[in-house]
């Protein structure tokens, strides 16, 4: 039990030790690059707090002094009561002005700051391996970038300064109490307590619903999500009155503890507000019992009890901001873990240069020649280049994407320059890991792979990656123009390079079709394009980077045979010349591949062409016959 | 719109009533609260008299009681009434969508609805709870407020006067100035957002193709386009607070001065000018409120306008007075059938013109063509997802728009190209067909799509639990159990739209023969690309350009038809029937 126990406070100062790190390290990201700003900050805030408090005091200070003399005066003379209001006009104009001045300068610093860490965070996400992709889902790390940056917005440009505005008041109030009276200050002090009690029992709860809510809506959320996908599937099983069902008692939960978060949110306030009113009374009395002693004077009674409210709207208001406050921190906590993922480690200094070829050697070059070599720094201080072909070499490689769970087991392969080699195999034999291990999206535990004779683990991973062409199962276009994707990979093409590569692929007949031909813009990952349309612009794309090797993984979906002839008929042109990975979904586009290897369960189990695979009467024999099911 | 919308408050009317109610209460007692302040001070501190001052301390005391008390009720209300309207909302839309037809579906994207569900009613629901708390609350402070203020001193009220109507056309003017960079913002925020979706989709042909550095340009460009938007939009809405402070500043002054003038004269006590001031503030912040309120609720306006729009989307199919609930058989047949989606344009072509097609109970029917050759629908016209726009469909001889829409489509199973699972067990999934289905029928129904034997090779077997659509079984396994989940209707036709393209062929074949010889009197309708998957049907429907391009048996229409030769030929050239892999 009391081993228990230690372990929870532990615990809880851990927590507390990381999130006030948490708070720490964003304040010195958005300070970092605005400390001149910041500084006038601070001091606008102070001068527009001290206008505040000398403003509150100014009424008091009018009439003790300034008016009351004149009461029954025949022939008053305004001209000091005007100099008075003047001097107060005056440092209330500086208190508007420093308040304009802090606001302005946070847009500044907040803006500024989010900017930076949206930025940062997008470049560190490029940076990280793809594992960390497979791990999390779009939707969370999605809500970084949309919840969790307006939360730290709101909390930046409002909650953090009114919070320091609100203490510099009270500070500044508590001092003029102090200096006023130290018994009131203890009665007030003894309010303040019964205060901090109140809200922090309110905070602890209101976030306890607060999450509740999350929770519920999140639920919500997800049946609705699911729901609306598959909405055309209600209707075909008339599944209308279940759905409604569950539906309904979501709803009523999320509605449950949306009113008791909201109830808790807004009844903080009247009760902090009115705690206080009861404190104004009691000092009332017990200033009056004072007084009749003679222990106090009747005009600073009256500037206590203007005091007390001084100092309980402010704290009323911090107890309010601190909500967002934690929330923000919580959002800050998620954006910072996502900006402290490891990112993809490379370490290697192979790169890839333009050459040309001098007295049968290789140099390099800037111009590009359209031949390219790899250049290879050795220890000894000597430079050699290796010609860019594409023989790719596996020795002996096993990987696993979790230590100790190996998918891959010892596999090794030779794909000489122009080779087509394929892969088969039933659902989860390993042939997309295998083409993931050639362009490093994930590295080897054993075993070596070979680019043109040099280990890849020394290439630079871009370089390697510049080298290779994909095209994946599933077609992702980006919003922008038809000409605009097929120049993914290579920005710098002209108009013929496109046409031509659109040509190869046999989409330049369906683009000059469109309304806009090359100019059409694409929206939403290219809805409205079909498939088969989607899988030519797929093609183009990779023709137009022009690699000299090529992973093409097959699409599963259903083309129409004629289609299918178009793409089929595309993808060979685009593969002469190069070497291909292919990963097969049908066998009747790899029947003429140099080589095909059949996989099952991490081994490759047979190797060879089509006819010497087929006379083994084995795997390949069944998945050609339709007796094994290919994904 | 809003008369529309608030019909949704329902039973929480009590509460959206109760609340401004309580408000009203909690102001008078904010009211009254400076009130006694400041007789606390006028009339119990300056003539030292304790006893009156305990005695208006009690009833200070009172009303801080009872403020706190209508402080928490109305919040609890207020809680209460926008978060049930929030909830009513989401029913009502969710209902309506249950009724929608296909075209209604169509007509609203899946994510566009998803946002108006979520989001968007997450808006409304603050919005509304400003409006019955705030938006009543400033108004009637001022009031009030501007109340007390003139029964103190007339002349001195109109102080107030003289600084409302400018602080309020000042604030009018920066939120209207303010409001267009806001929606920009938000515009430029989709764009941001819509940047990172695709990253995030595409993150392997960005790391392929290595364009990392491409990709931060276009991030960053869309990022500083915010940064400046945004800047500019909260630049002016800075001006906000100080223009604030000079008015309730300048009021404070001109009070000051005009108001030591009467109390010279004797025109009013001193305490009547502290009050007056604190009625300064009340005023003028309320005055403040009001215009954020009303920026928020200009904001939330968008959102309600999405909501109605789904609230009130008339379902496009509904059920006739008198429908027909019994199904005699599974004959189909089409009468010179026209039919156009609801958002084509007047120059399109129609997707089915002139459709004659007649179909015997217990047939089976294949049905091949190229893409955009309009198979799909063909067969959607027959549960009737959607309505034929000249000609008759019928269905056991009865046009199908007589039937009883869930009649009609518990005798027509379809199994959908784009099919989702749900999360839940296989089981569940299973009696979306037939919510009482027994161990027995589940099992029986697998066997005849060839799913028992994959499903009993699962360690929880029939409870193994699906993730969210089915991403845990294979594709190929995914189309058995969708093609299960329908036989459970026990329905007189079955239509498989594409519905065996990731089976491998052996397996489809074995289906089909169980259907042959375990439903025979199933009229079975099967889309398909591979023709090996339709090659035994009784009849083959070929499609071309949203016409029937020759319907008979294989045999037949390798001799007469071209489309279907030509398939043939690129799927089954030199091979056996049987031997193509897929």
């Amino acid at each position: 039990m009391k081993e228990n126990n230690t372990d929870k406070i532990n615990n809880n100062t851990k927590k507390k030790t990381k999130k006030s790190g948490t708070l720490f390290r964003l304040l010195k990201y958005a300070l970092s690059d605005y400390k001149g700003q910041f500084a006038v900050v601070v001091i606008s805030i102070i001068v527009s707090a001290a206008a505040n408090v000398i403003g509150i005091q100014f009424i008091q200070t009018l009439i003790d002094n300034y008016i009351t003399p004149l009461i029954g005066n025949q022939n008053p003379n305004y001209a000091s009561l005007l100099q008075a209001i003047l001097t107060m006009g005056l440092v209330y104009l500086t208190g508007a002005i420093a308040t304009y001045i802090y606001n302005r300068l946070m847009i500044n610093i907040t803006q500024g700051t989010l900017q930076k860490i949206r930025k940062e965070m997008f470049n560190h996400m490029q940076r990280l391996p793809i594992g960390y992709f497979d791990s999390h889902s779009h939707g969370e790390i999605m809500s970084t970038y949309t919840n969790d940056v307006d939360t730290l917005r709101q909390a930046l440009s409002q909650s953090i300064p009114q919070v320091f505005s609100a203490i510099v008041t009270m500070v500044t109030v508590f001092i003029g109490m102090v200096t006023t009276n130290i018994y009131l200050t203890c009665v007030v002090i003894l309010i303040v307590i019964i205060m901090t009690f109140v809200s922090r029992f309110f905070a602890k709860n209101s976030s306890k619903y607060f999450v509740g809510q999350q929770e519920s809506i999140g639920k919500v959320d997800g049946y609705i999500e699911e729901m609306m996908n598959g909405q055309k599937v209600v209707k075909v099983f008339c599944y209308e009155e279940r759905s409604k069902e569950r539906f309904d008692k979501l709803n009523e939960e999320l509605f449950k503890s949306s009113t008791k978060a909201n109830t808790y949110a807004n009844t903080l306030m009247p009760c902090i507000m009115n705690i206080g009113n009861v404190g104004y009374v009691l000092v009332a009395v017990i200033g009056g019992v004072l007084a009749v002693n003679g222990l106090l004077t009747i005009g600073s009674i009256a500037a206590f009890l203007q005091f007390i409210k001084a100092f309980t709207n402010p704290l009323a208001q911090v107890s309010q901001q601190l909500n967002f406050v934690a929330m923000a921190l919580a959002g800050a906590e998620r954006l910072f873990k996502l900006m402290d993922e490891p990112v993809e480690v490379d370490d290697g200094y192979v790169t890839l240069v333009n050459a040309k070829e001098v007295d049968g050697k290789l140099e390099e070059t800037t111009e590009r020649t359209g031949l390219w070599a790899w250049k290879h720094p050795h220890s000894d201080g000597t430079t050699t280049y290796t010609k860019l072909t594409g023989n790719v070499e596996f020795e002996h490689v096993s990987f696993g994407y979790v230590p100790n769970k190996e998918i891959l087991h010892d596999i090794s392969l030779v794909a000489k320059e122009g080779q087509k080699v394929s892969f088969v195999g039933p659902t989860g034999a390993g042939k997309t890991t295998i083409t993931n291990l050639i362009n490093r999206f994930y590295d080897i535990q054993k075993g070596k792979i070979r680019y043109d004779g040099i280990n890849i683990q020394k290439m630079k991973k871009n370089d390697l990656r510049k080298s290779l062409g994909m095209v994946l199962q599933d077609t992702h276009l980006f919003t922008g123009t038809i000409r605009d994707n097929i120049r993914y990979g290579n920005v710098n093409a002209t108009e013929e390079q496109v046409i031509a590569a659109a040509k190869l692929a046999n989409a330049d007949r369906f683009i000059r079709h469109l309304p806009h031909a090359y100019d059409t813009m694409i929206s939403g990952d290219g809805e409205g394009l079909s498939q088969g349309q989607r899988q030519l612009l797929a093609i183009a794309r990779a023709a137009l980077y022009n690699p000299p090797v090529l992973i093409l993984d097959e699409a599963t979906s259903s083309i129409d045979t004629r289609t299918e002839k178009i793409v089929q008929d595309g993808m060979d042109k685009l593969m002469k010349g190069r070497t291909v990975f292919v990963i097969a979904h049908r066998l009747s586009t790899i029947k003429n591949s140099d080589l095909i290897m059949v996989l099952d369960h991490g081994n490759i189990i047979e190797r060879g062409n089509h006819e010497e695979l087929l006379k083994k009467k084995g795997m390949y024999y069944g998945l050609y016959t339709g007796a094994i099911e290919i994904e | 719109m809003l008369k529309e919308l608030s019909k949704y408050i329902k039973q929480y009317k009590k509460y959206a009533i109760l609340t401004p109610f309580m408000v009203v209460l909690e102001i008078v007692m904010e009211v009254v609260i400076p009130y006694l302040m400041a007789k606390i001070i006028d009339v119990g501190i300056q003539n030292n008299d304790l006893d009156y001052i305990i005695r208006i301390g009690i009833m200070l005391v009172i009303s801080a009681i009872m403020s706190l008390i209508f402080g928490v009720l109305s919040g609890r209300f207020a809680a209460i009434a926008s978060a049930g309207f929030a909830k009513n909302l989401r029913q009502g839309m969710f209902y309506n969508i249950q009724n929608y037809s296909f075209s209604n579906i169509d007509k609203f994207s899946t994510s566009s609805l998803v946002t108006r569900l979520t989001t968007d009613v997450t808006n409304v629901q603050n919005a509304f709870q400003m409006i019955i708390r705030a938006l009543v609350r400033a108004p009637i402070m001022i009031i009030f407020a501007l109340c007390m203020a003139f029964s103190i001193n007339k002349e001195l009220s109109f102080v107030y006067i003289a600084t409302m109507i400018p602080l309020a056309l000042i604030l009018a003017f920066i939120s209207i100035k303010a409001h267009p960079y806001f929606e920009k913002v938000f515009k430029k925020y989709d764009d941001l957002n819509r940047v990172v979706g695709e990253n995030l989709n595409a993150i392997r042909v960005v790391k392929s193709f290595a364009t990392e550095e491409n990709e931060e340009k276009k991030f960053g460009d869309v990022n500083s386009l915010v940064y400046k938007l945004f800047k500019k939009a909260e630049k002016i809405v800075t001006f906000n607070s100080p223009v604030m402070q000079i008015a309730i500043y300048t009021c404070i002054l001109f009070l000051s001065w005009l108001g030591a003038k009467a109390i010279v004269t004797g025109g009013m006590q001193t305490g009547q000018l502290s009050s007056l001031i604190t009625y300064a503030w009340q005023i003028l912040s309320s005055l403040m409120m009001l215009s954020m309120v009303l920026v928020m609720i200009i904001i939330a306006q968008s959102s309600a306008e999405r909501i109605y729009e789904v609230l009130t989307e008339e379902p496009t199919i509904r059920n006739k007075e008198k429908t027909v609930k019994e199904i005699k058989d599974g004959s189909i047949e089409f009468i010179d059938v026209d039919f156009q989606y609801d958002d084509a344009k007047a120059n399109e072509m129609l997707p089915l013109e002139d459709i004659n097609l007649k179909i015997n109970s217990g047939e089976v029917i294949g049905i091949i063509g190229g893409t955009g050759s309009s198979k799909t629908s063909l067969v959607n016209l027959i549960p009737r997802l959607y309505d034929v726009k000249s000609g008759f469909v019928k269905v056991g001889g009865v046009d199908v728009r007589d039937y009883d829409l869930e009649t009609l489509r518990n005798g027509v199973a379809m199994v959908l190209q784009k099919n989702v699972l749900f999360s839940g067990t296989i089981a569940e999934n299973l009696r979306w067909g037939n919510a009482n289905a027994t161990d027995e029928e589940l099992v029986e129904a697998c066997k005849l799509a060839q799913a028992d034997g994959f499903i009993q090779e699962f360690p929880d077997k029939y409870n193994t639990v699906l993730d969210q659509g089915g991403t845990n079984v294979s594709g190929g396994q995914k189309q058995r159990i969708c093609i299960a989940r329908a036989l459970l209707k026990k329905p007189k036709i079955l239509i498989l739209d594409d519905s065996t393209s990731a089976v491998d062929t052996k397996t489809d074949a074995l289906i089909r023969k169980a259907f042959r010889e375990d439903i025979p009197n199933t009229t079975k309708i099967i889309i398909a690309q591979r023709i090996s998957s339709i090659i035994d049907a009784d009849k083959i429907i070929v499609m071309d350009n949203g016409r029937i391009d020759g319907i008979g048996t294989s045999d037949e229409l390798l001799k007469t038809n071209k489309i279907y030769q030509e398939v043939y030929e690129s799927q089954m050239g030199g091979v056996d029937s049987n031997n193509e892999g897929k």
